[in-house]
Formats: structure tokens, sequence, C-alpha cells
């Protein structure tokens, strides 16, 4: 029994099958505590105002943006590498959640900024980063839109996913050093000091804990979905040649 | 010198076509692929000439002795008849261009540029090429193609020159060459069976 | 491969085309910028570096498509992944040559446009040294754009698509090498940047490019 045996289109169908409602159902859940418990029950920030509250869109769309593509990353890998099609297919289902992420994350941003620095839009690093990031998505699910073979299309696109990582952390520098910027420093790290403070911190975390398993939910959905293109397809195509 | 090729099965867009094909072949034999439209004659010629992972099976030549020849001629428009070939032979670090042109008859049309010759000149200078590989294996995907009588007769000549030297072709073709000498392998009977529905919505990698 | 990067540049001057192509596109955004803009030299001197880098990226740009399109229709691309010649060197010549014919011209004729932008005296060296070291990058980048679409019909707008991201840090530091220069402020930093840039795209990019065409050509 190893961990690979996930892999197979079968096997997967039939335990996210098991698995979907509960993540969906666990998503819903935090998602609704979380944003309910930012929104009404935090007090307002004494620069900031009530506008801080954005933040438990913001800050999760923002993260889960990034990490939607690493795992897209992770699954090109292993469809490079071992071949598995349902890793292929995760990795095209989580494009557009990613993307949409990215956008919530600039709308959101907007948003704040409007009343915050004055403007909805500065060329300040992280919105950069963010658009190009857009970009990246857009240019990935474009290209797996334009090749017809699905093989084809996921052997094209896990590699313009590789190199695009590359650019993509490439340019964050490259932005970086054009421009200092705005934007605050990271909401959440590891060192206690820099932190928001522990009342917007604990509805955050569990804000963030929704989007993850939103995150999980939609792509475990979409992927099903491209699984049962593909059955669809291979069972069209035998039909032609039978 | 042999290739044998063993139990080779290959794909098309993500389907096997072919399964089971073996054939040997040694210096100065010459093998035509037979088999209706679509049985899978030009994606075995592919996959031997290293242009498309095989699926199963084994072939005991590496790509680089096999010269492969397809639908397209690879033709620049811009360039003449001696220029195309020269790149060619530079590509594969060969002389013999000259002696190439004489022996497709092109040697006339030498200056001419690609883009003012006939579909069958053209073909002439596509088949030329392989002169100018050096590579002892032919694999020819449809070679007489807008080629007329005579110049099936000129390139019969010209493959039965590269034989009695000791080389090898392979060739799919539906024309007769008039090389009674060469063997034929007829490829439906090695027509790949689908594979098994399962029911109830069962299936593995391979979606069906 | 000699013979493969004689036989592109021929074919780059007897077909015309990209050749004089990315040229006449880099003159016409030159003149046509100030016109928009305005006739004042603070102002173009200011936008000078970053329009010209944008200027010769967009013009590197119209001729990628070319670069493996006509040798996969016509078939030379079968015969060249079967030839004796690594693809890796193949997507690595036909990069080069792309840059002999779009990428060193746009270096030569950059200052003459400078002229026209009111580019600031001391921006001139650095215009030609950073589009001579970063021009490669977009050339062998847009290889490997072009590679990814060979295979589809009409991949001209999703080309532009996908390399314009991957442009982003050669662009970002190309023109601050140039700002820098025009403003006398010391220019170490981002030119050997964007020199790294150009060196790892060139090492790594004909590997990704070359595997792509391998997909492609399945």
């Amino acid at each position: 029994m190893s961990i690979w045996e996930y892999a197979n289109p079968k096997k997967f169908m039939q335990t996210s099958a098991w698995a979907l409602p509960w993540v969906a159902g666990l998503s819903v859940v935090t998602l609704v505590m979380g944003l309910i418990w930012g929104f009404f029950f935090t007090p307002d920030d004494y620069k900031q105002g009530s506008t801080v509250k954005i933040i438990y869109l913001h800050v999760p769309a923002a993260m889960m943006a990034i990490n939607a593509w690493v795992m897209m990353l992770l699954a090109s890998l292993i469809w490079l590498i071992r071949r598995h099609h349902v890793s292929a297919l995760a990795a095209k289902a989580a494009a557009p959640v990613g993307l949409t992420f990215t956008f919530i994350a600039l709308v959101t941003g907007a948003l704040w900024g409007q009343p915050m620095w004055g403007t909805w839009w500065a060329w300040d690093p992280r919105l950069t980063s963010f658009l190009i990031l857009c970009l990246f998505y857009l240019g990935y699910i474009a290209l797996w839109q334009a090749v017809d073979d699905p093989d084809t299309a996921a052997d094209l696109t896990g590699v313009l996913c590789i190199v695009g990582s590359v650019f993509a952390v490439l340019s964050r520098y490259a932005v970086n050093f054009w421009n200092q910027g705005l934007h605050q420093g990271a909401s959440l790290s590891l060192d206690k000091e820099e932190n928001v403070s522990d009342v917007f911190w604990l509805p955050l975390v569990v804000c963030i804990v929704g989007f993850i398993l939103m995150f999980l939910a939609l792509v475990l959905m979409r992927t099903r979905t491209e699984i049962r293109a593909r059955r669809l397809q291979a069972l069209l195509t035998r039909e032609r040649i039978a | 010198m042999e290739l044998v090729v063993a139990d080779i099965a290959v794909a098309r867009g993500g389907l096997t076509v072919l399964e089971g094909v073996s054939f040997r072949l040694s210096s100065g034999q010459a093998l035509v692929l037979r088999g209706p439209n679509g049985v899978g004659k030009t994606t075995l010629l592919r996959t031997l000439a290293g242009l498309q992972p095989a699926v199963g099976g084994t072939v005991n030549m590496a790509p680089e002795s096999l010269c492969y020849g397809a639908h397209a001629d690879g033709l620049k428009a811009v360039l003449t008849v001696a220029e195309n070939l020269r790149f060619w032979a530079a590509i594969h670090g060969v002389d013999g261009v000259d002696d190439a042109m004489a022996q497709m008859n092109l040697t006339a049309l030498r200056d001419r540029r690609a883009a003012n010759l006939s579909a069958g000149q053209k073909r002439r200078l596509g088949l030329a090429r392989l002169l100018v590989t050096g590579r002892p294996i032919w694999v020819l995907d449809e070679p007489t193609v807008s080629l007329d009588a005579a110049s099936v007769q000129l390139f019969a000549g010209v493959l039965r020159g590269h034989l009695a030297a000791g080389g090898m072709a392979l060739i799919a073709t539906h024309i007769d060459l008039g090389l009674d000498e060469a063997a034929v392998l007829d490829l439906s009977p090695f027509k790949a069976a689908l594979p098994k529905v399962a029911r109830g919505g069962g299936f593995d990698e391979a979606f069906a | 491969m000699i013979a493969l990067l004689t036989r592109d540049l021929q074919l780059a001057f007897r077909a015309g085309g990209g050749f004089g192509l990315g040229l006449a596109f880099f003159l016409l955004a030159a003149v046509l910028v100030p016109l928009g803009v305005g006739p004042e030299g603070a102002t173009l001197a200011k936008i000078a570096p970053g329009i010209l880098w944008v200027g010769a990226l967009l013009a590197c740009l119209l001729s990628l498509d070319r670069i493996f399109a006509l040798d996969f229709e016509d078939g030379s691309l079968d015969l060249l992944a079967t030839s004796p010649i690594p693809l890796e060197g193949v997507v690595a010549v036909k990069a080069l040559a792309h840059w002999l014919v779009t990428g060193l011209p746009l270096t030569l004729v950059a200052p003459v446009l400078g002229v026209l932008l009111n580019l600031p005296g001391p921006g001139y060296p650095w215009l030609v040294a950073s589009l001579a070291a970063g021009t490669p990058a977009l050339s062998v980048i847009g290889a490997f754009g072009a590679a990814l679409t060979v295979g589809i019909k009409r991949g001209g707008l999703l080309l532009s698509l996908l390399v314009l991201p991957l442009y982003v840090p050669t662009l970002i530091f190309g023109a601050e090498v140039v700002r820098r220069g025009a403003m006398g402020v010391d220019v170490a930093v981002p030119i050997l940047l964007l020199s790294g840039i150009t060196a790892g795209a060139l090492a790594l990019l004909p590997f990704a490019a070359a595997a792509a065409i391998r997909v492609n050509l399945r």
C-alpha cells in the first residue's frame, strides 16, 4: 500500500467521493465562523478603522494564490516524473482557482488601498508581483486550452509551470529591486514581534484554515470533473475507432 | 549488421494502435510495410525514427542509424536545390552532394530555387537528401507520392544501389516499386485490441 | 551547427520579413511615443530608457513565432530532430540566429533612437551595453515560448501571453541599467543581475525548449 495508489483515477474517485463532502462542509463552517468573528467581533483598528477587516479576505486569498501555484508546480513535477494522469489533471484543475484567489487578493487590496493609501492602485512590489502572477496563471490556463491532445497539453504546461516558477521568483526579486513600496510587511510571521495583534490574529488564522479547506474542496471537485471529462473523451475515441 | 524489431507497440493520440510487431532486416534487405489507411504505418515509422516513444517492445538499433523520410520534404523554398542538399549534408557531416544530385537527376536544376520546382521535382530533391545522410537504414513514408513512372523507376534504382552497398530500407507504400526482392509485411494483423471497458465506472490510468 | 546557423541567416535575409520588420517596429515605437507624450525634452529624457527597452522587447516578440513554426510546417523540424545534432543545440543555434537578426541590429540602432527620445548623454553606452547583455535572454526565452506553441495553429497571440511574463525580470533590470546610467549613478548591480539572468537563461532554457519540441513532435 503506497501513497501512489491514490494516483490511480479509480482509487482517487472513490477516495475523493468520500472526502469531498467533509472537506467542503468543514470549509463552509470555518469560513462562516472566521468571517463572522472577524467582521463583527473584533475591534476597529486605531489607525485603519473598520477597513482593517478586509484582511480576513485579503490575506488568506493572497496566501492561497501563491500556494495554489506551488501546488501546481508539485503536481506538474509528479506528472512529469511519475506520469500519473490525476496529478496533471489536478494541476489543471487548480489553475482557475488560483487565478480567482489572485483576483480576490487584487480587488480586496484595491478596495482597502483606496481609503488607506488614497489610491486604487500603486506600483508597489507586492501588488505588481500579484499582477505578474495573474499573467502567469492566464498563460498557463491558455496553454491548456490551446493544445488538443491531453497528454501533450499536460507535458507542455508542466514544463511551462517549472520554468514559470523560476521566472516568477526572479520577477519577485526584480520588482523588489525596482520599487521599495508602500505595502506593510507580513501579517503573519514566526517572529511574534512583527505580527498583527492577537485580537485580529485568531480569527485570521481561522479564515486562513477556511480558505485552505475551500481550495482543497474546489480542487477536488474540479479534478473529479476533469477525470470524468477525460474518461468521456477516451470512451468517445474508442467508439470512433471501433 | 541487422535491424531487429521485437514485439513493438506504438500509440497515436494516447491510444495503442499497433502491438506485437516484430521483424528482422539484414544488410541489403528491404521491407515494404502495407496496411489500410490509419492502421499506424506512419506512427510505427516515427517511433522507429525516435520521434516518439514506443509503448512496448524493443529495437536493437539506436535511432541514429536510421534516416527518416517523411511526407514533408523539409525543403526551404528560398534556397536552391544545391543549397538545400548541402545543408543536410553538412548537418550529417557527409559529402556527396553532386553525386546525390546526379543520382536523382537533379543536376540540371541545381541552381533553381526550391520554390520553382514542380511537386515531383521537390520529391526527388527530398529523396536525394537520403543519399547525403550517410545512414544505413532508410525509413521511408510513402516515398513515391507525386513521382511519375520514370521517377519511380529512377528512385527504385537508387534504392537498389543503396541496398547493394549494404544498406537497408523500411518503406511504407501502396505503390509497387518494382523491388521484387523486398519482403512485404502487412500490418493489419497487428492492429491493437481496444482495452476492455470496465463496467461500473472502474477504470485505470488509460481512462477507458 | 554552423551549417544550421548559416542556413537560418540565409533564410532570414532572403525572405526579408523578420529582419527589417523588427527594426521598423522599433523605429515606429520611438517615433510614436513623443507624438503621444508631447515634445518636452525633460519628460522624454525621463521615459526614454523605459520606452527604448519596451520597444526593443516588443520588436523582438514580433518574429518569435517564426523560430520553429516554419521548420515545423515544412517537416524540417522532424528531420532536424532525427539528425546527429542534439535538439538542445538546434534550439541554441536558432535562438542565436534570431538574436543576430533582431537583437543585435536593435542594439546597434538603439543609440540613434535614443537621440530622438532625448536620452541624456551618459546613458548611451549603458543603453548599448544593457541591450547587448539583455537581448540574448529575450531571444532564448522567446525560443522557449516558440517551442511550447510550435504545434498550435495561430499560436502567435498565445506565444506573446506566455513569453511576456517571462520577460519581466529582463525588462526591469535592463531599463534600470539605462535609467541609472542616464542619471550617472552606479550601474554595477543591475547590469550584473541582467547578465546573470541572460547567462542562466542561455544555460538552462535550451533544455526546456528541446523537451517541449520533443513533446510537440510526438
